[in-house]
């Protein structure tokens, strides 16, 4: 199982803040774990589209789109911080 | 009978970070960050507060949301980070959440050390990296309605002039 948490902009956009999900088959990073979430269509597709500035974070560390995703793990996606 | 505190214990100070609703006092905070520590030679801080205008529109009020758990671990980060560069006797991160009024305030950062340099630099240090790396949104009430702040060029710039 995979713990997904959306903040902020995202979690009203794509209605949830949070979800699980089986590990999809052939994801083994966030970028491949994304391209999967965009398959959904819709509003999916649009927020996390390679052009919007969308950041992810793997079990709470900031994350690249090479950093590797197993089971169990908690993905966040969230937009650019904006506190201070 | 207690036993003598030797000056190095007390020199190391320590690094402090909370997030919650309610609102600080900078005072209350800082003397007790600096109680009974004589090894303290300069305290910085700073306060960053709600204004009434953004983007040049009115702002009625904010609401501030966060990543609970990734927030304080990325705050702990940045403070490993700034002692790693300076010389530091204490860090204190408060920053608030949820719902706040112009003139309220919502972050402060207080850094103490032996002497002025290390605290000044670091407490800009923590600002900068607080705004580009701690997981916090803003969202502002406007005439228009409500509205997500964005992220500023200007931000990442100040961040990046540290690396």
């Amino acid at each position: 199982m995979l713990n997904i948490l959306y903040f902020a902009r995202l979690k009203e956009t794509l209605g949830q803040g949070a979800e699980r999900i089986d590990l999809p088959a052939g994801v083994t990073d966030v970028a491949g774990l994304t391209a999967w979430l965009r398959t959904r269509g819709g509003a999916w597709e649009q927020e996390l589209a390679a052009t919007r500035p969308v950041r992810v974070a793997v079990n709470q560390d900031m994350a690249r789109g090479d950093t590797r995703v197993n089971d169990g793990d908690e993905v966040a996606f969230f937009p650019p911080v904006t506190g201070g | 009978m207690n036993e003598p505190v030797h000056p190095a214990a007390l020199a190391a100070g320590r690094t402090e970070i909370r997030v919650h609703e309610a609102d600080f006092d900078v005072g209350r905070e800082i003397a007790a960050l600096r109680a009974g520590n004589a090894g303290i030679g300069a305290v910085a801080s700073f306060i960053g507060v709600c204004r009434d205008l953004n983007d040049g529109d009115q702002v009625a009020e904010l609401v501030l949301e966060h990543y609970p758990g990734m927030t304080e671990k990325a705050l702990a980060k940045i403070a490993d980070e700034a002692r790693a560069r300076w010389d530091l006797i204490d860090i204190l991160i408060v920053h608030r959440v949820g719902r706040m009024l112009p003139t309220d305030q919502i972050v402060l950062v207080v850094v103490t050390s032996a002497h002025r340099g290390e605290s000044f630099a670091a407490c800009e240090f923590l600002m900068d990296y607080l705004k580009t790396q701690a997981p916090f949104w803003k969202k502002e009430q406007t005439p228009e309605g409500s509205r997500w702040v964005d992220a500023r060029a200007t931000d990442d710039a100040a961040a990046q002039r540290w690396n």
